[in-house]
């Protein structure tokens, strides 16, 4: 194939920041350098104007971040349109995702749905099979949360061993963004559900007629009918004009571009239930309906794609922490690993089935780091190691793989996968 | 939200009390909870109390507070009777969209379709992905074989060697097959496909006829082999913690595997990368001395500059256009070796004759190109790649098109810099 696996000896970019290592080290030793000239000469942005507003109808970051994009992996899959990216966790902060950076995750490509000519059709066993429109849609009562999505492939990749140089890799098949939508409940109570309907499925109108089953219990309880995320229309990507939210659950139940809830009174095995997204064991078995995301945290910076290059001294680690059972309550992390751990200063909302945002700040000797986060969730279940989690299911689980993450962290600071004893 | 941080704040003497709360609250306010999640809960009240002894003094101990008040927002009550909202659906609509089929059998049409039919709808619209006998081409889903591999270290999950249903493959060739033009088998076709799917599974014989009838009396080898999730019993006791070590945990740690040892993360595509990697490649290692940079970053900005002086084309336009052709590159190859897959091969592609390939079965609109002689130039590739069907209706190729001119531009480069030679 052609494929292109430019290498992660750490990274030239990885390098180039590591080398200045050296000279920030000074400054913050507290060497004084020469006088800047950033201070010292006029610089144009302090002189003449600026552009005015309406510049830019809709604002972009400034072209300064333009590497804070989503990457793929090129290898992952047989072609771009059923494939996946990843969210760049290691250029983010706080827990909420902005729109444009959200991974993306198709199985037809992503389906451009005139948002006059969609319609949502509950059927199967109900009293009245019903349509709506999105206008429909809008007149209900709406809600607004917080809510990660993660594939349930993130970190996938990395059964086997460390594989993949970079949070954005090994964990950003993630996103977590404020949704307002419609409660499911009241669409299926418009309905009326049968007695015998136990059941949904959920069905997509992309290319992919994506469709997962879902017990009512759960339909029932905190699923939202979503149109807006993070305040604006859904993006086409996230499933234009209207998506299902199933807070804690895999991605893959979230059908974007929802187009009809059928009710009935067993499961479907689709094919996304059956051959996909169950989690084979090494005995051949394989655990199926695996939905909820257990607990699960990495440390976003330093990372591979974020190298520590100021050199000795004070710094900031931080990272995120999330469980699909409810809230993290605690975060430890480990720089010796795991030696001796520490517990993190949680900051921000602490929401239901939302990412947390955990810092650990310490003075840095120069000496190599083994980091790890290790995740508590309000079950009181612990992130477990990736050893701990292959000895009950293997290596060839693919799905769910919240084990602990490990950083290797060299004199230079510059960042690495790997795992350890 | 600020009521309940005034309630329990003060309250909350040690973080092992307002936790303890916190839950109790979740219990009450989180509206039907679905029974194993209850259940997960239900674990914590105890759990916190003994944990958070153990826990490090931390001067945020007041943030499960916050939490709490997360927890309170209650979703919107439900209105007796409905909201009068949306509308009947029609029969015809319903049967319009409800395709699914089930395990029982539930969703399937009338129709049937044999082995041999089969392997000629497979092969004409299946097998450019999955191979003639489903042993796929790249990366494609392998859907035949894998026999006994589920406990080896590389499995292979085919229909015969995996899949719990038959049901899962009628329902998912009709809904999504054939990749880029789903829906548009007819019944008697999937029953076919889904028959020699079958035999090349070695499930039925050759003169095998599946139908609507006989179709539950099918059952995949691996049905039995599925469980359902028993991480609660499983995975919870190992896994909830009331005591954990923080210090002094193990005496050694070593490093076990690198992923640089692999060395298959995607390189930034940022220009000074793309600059540096010509000159990069073996030579540049950690332990390289920091002196030797500042030459090797003059020499990587020099490079690019002397590659635009030889080159006909713009290189970053070809290398635009490569990233570009990925979204044609399912059907079509280019380059070396190129060969007509289920479009066909590109080389050589401008100055050629439309519909001018040996061996590959055009539509007829591309036939009547060919029989008028007309060859592929700039302005005509350009129009058909941002409308095929527009450009040249009735065109087998699926392909929506290219919404943007600087993406048909960069692919057109792209073709001409890497198939020019016939």
């Amino acid at each position: 194939m052609d494929m292109k696996f430019k290498g992660t000896k750490p990274s030239r970019r990885a390098f180039l920041s590591g080398a200045l290592a050296a000279g920030g080290a000074a400054a913050s030793a507290g060497v004084v350098k020469a006088q800047e000239a950033v201070i010292t000469e006029k610089q144009p942005w302090s002189q003449y104007l600026g552009e005015g507003v309406d510049a830019f109808p809709y604002g972009s970051p400034s072209k300064h971040e333009a590497h804070v994009v989503r990457r793929s992996v090129e290898w992952l899959t047989a072609d771009p349109i059923s494939s996946v990216n990843f969210t760049p966790l290691h250029e983010l902060d706080g827990i909420i995702t902005p729109n444009g950076l959200c991974f993306e995750r198709h199985h037809g490509g992503i389906a451009e749905v005139e948002p006059a000519d969609h319609r949502i059709m509950i059927n199967g066993l109900v009293d009245k099979p019903l349509v709506f429109t999105m206008q429909d849609l809008m007149r209900y009562p709406r809600e607004n949360h917080v809510y990660f999505l993660e594939c349930a492939a993130n970190s996938g990749m990395e059964w086997a061993g460390a594989q993949l140089n970079g949070c954005q890799f090994t964990h950003g098949m993630i996103h977590n963004v404020m949704y307002t939508g419609v409660p499911l409940r009241l669409l299926l109570e418009e309905a009326g559900v049968k007695t015998n309907g136990k059941w949904i499925m959920v069905e997509g109108a992309d290319a992919s007629g994506m469709n997962r089953s879902i017990p009512m219990e759960k339909a029932l309880d905190d699923c939202l009918v979503a149109f807006k995320m993070n305040g604006e229309a859904l993006r086409p990507e996230q499933g234009y004009p209207v998506r299902l939210v199933v807070p804690g659950w895999e991605g893959n139940v979230w059908i974007k571009w929802l187009r009809r809830i059928e009710v009935g009174d067993q499961p479907w095995h689709a094919r996304e239930e059956t051959s996909k997204y169950t989690d084979l064991f090494e005995n051949g078995q394989a655990r199926r309906f695996t939905w909820e995301m257990d607990a699960k945290s990495v440390i976003t910076n330093p990372s591979p794609q974020a190298p520590l290059t100021h050199g000795k001294g004070w710094t900031v680690l931080t990272g995120v922490a999330w469980s699909g059972r409810g809230t993290i309550p605690r975060v430890d992390v480990t720089l010796d690993g795991g030696k001796n751990w520490h517990q993190a200063r949680m900051s921000g909302p602490s929401m239901n089935k939302s990412m947390h945002r955990f810092y650990y700040e310490f003075e840095w000797d120069g000496t190599p780091l083994l980091l790890q986060s290790r995740a508590h969730d309000s079950t009181g279940y612990v992130q477990p190691t990736k050893n701990e989690l292959r000895a009950i299911r293997g290596e060839n689980s693919i799905y769910h793989n919240n084990g602990i993450q490990t950083w290797y962290v060299n004199e230079q600071g510059i960042a690495e996968n790997v795992e350890i004893s | 939200m600020s009521k309940f941080l005034k309630i329990f704040a003060p309250a909350g003497a040690g973080a092992a009390s307002v936790l303890t709360l916190a839950y109790v609250l979740a219990d009450q306010f989180v509206v039907d909870l679905p029974a194993p999640l209850r259940d997960a809960v239900a674990v914590q009240p105890a759990q916190a109390q003994d944990s958070a002894p153990a826990a490090e003094p931390t001067p945020v101990a007041e943030a499960p507070v916050v939490q709490v008040a997360a927890f309170t927002e209650a979703s919107v009550p439900s209105n007796p009777g409905g909201y009068g909202l949306g509308r009947e659906a029609h029969p015809a609509e319903i049967a319009a969209w409800d395709i699914d089929v089930r395990p029982d059998g539930q969703g399937l049409p009338a129709g049937e379709g044999d082995v041999w039919t089969g392997e000629e709808v497979f092969v004409e619209k299946c097998a450019v992905c999955h191979g003639d006998f489903g042993e796929a081409v790249g990366r494609w889903p392998v859907l035949a074989g894998g026999w006994n591999t589920l406990e080896d270290a590389d499995p292979v999950k085919t229909i015969g060697s995996y899949w719990p249903y038959l049901s899962t493959v009628y329902d998912y060739v009709n809904r999504a097959m054939p990749f880029g033009y789903a829906q548009s088998l007819e019944p008697d076709e999937i029953y076919a496909i889904t028959a020699y799917l079958l035999y090349l599974n070695n499930l039925v014989e050759d003169d095998f006829v599946l139908n609507n009838e006989n179709f539950t009396e099918v059952r995949l080898p691996n049905e039995d082999n599925f469980y359902l999730d028993d991480r609660l019993e499983t995975e919870f006791p190992v896994f909830v913690r009331p005591e954990i070590c923080m210090e002094n945990c193990k005496e050694t740690v070593e490093i076990t595997m690198r992923a640089t040892v692999l060395d298959v993360t995607p390189e930034e595509d940022g220009t000074e990368e793309a600059a540096a990697l010509a000159v990069e490649e073996a030579s540049v290692a950690e332990e390289l001395p920091v002196a030797e940079e500042s030459t090797e970053t003059e020499e990587a900005a020099a490079a690019p500059t002397a590659e635009v002086a030889v080159a006909a084309v713009d290189p970053a336009l070809v290398e635009k256009g490569e990233g570009v052709f990925r979204k044609c590159s399912a059907c079509h190859q280019v380059g070396e070796g190129a060969t007509n897959r289920s479009g066909p091969q590109l080389n050589g592609l401008m100055g050629r004759t439309i519909g001018g390939v040996d061996g590959f079965r055009y539509s007829g609109v591309f036939a009547d190109a060919q029989a008028a002689g007309e060859v592929w130039n700039h302005e005509n590739l350009s129009a058909f790649l941002a409308d095929p069907r527009g450009a040249m209706s009735g065109t087998k190729m699926t392909f929506r098109g290219l919404g943007s001119q600087d993406d048909i531009d960069a692919v057109i480069a792209y073709l001409t810099s890497v198939g020019g030679d016939l």
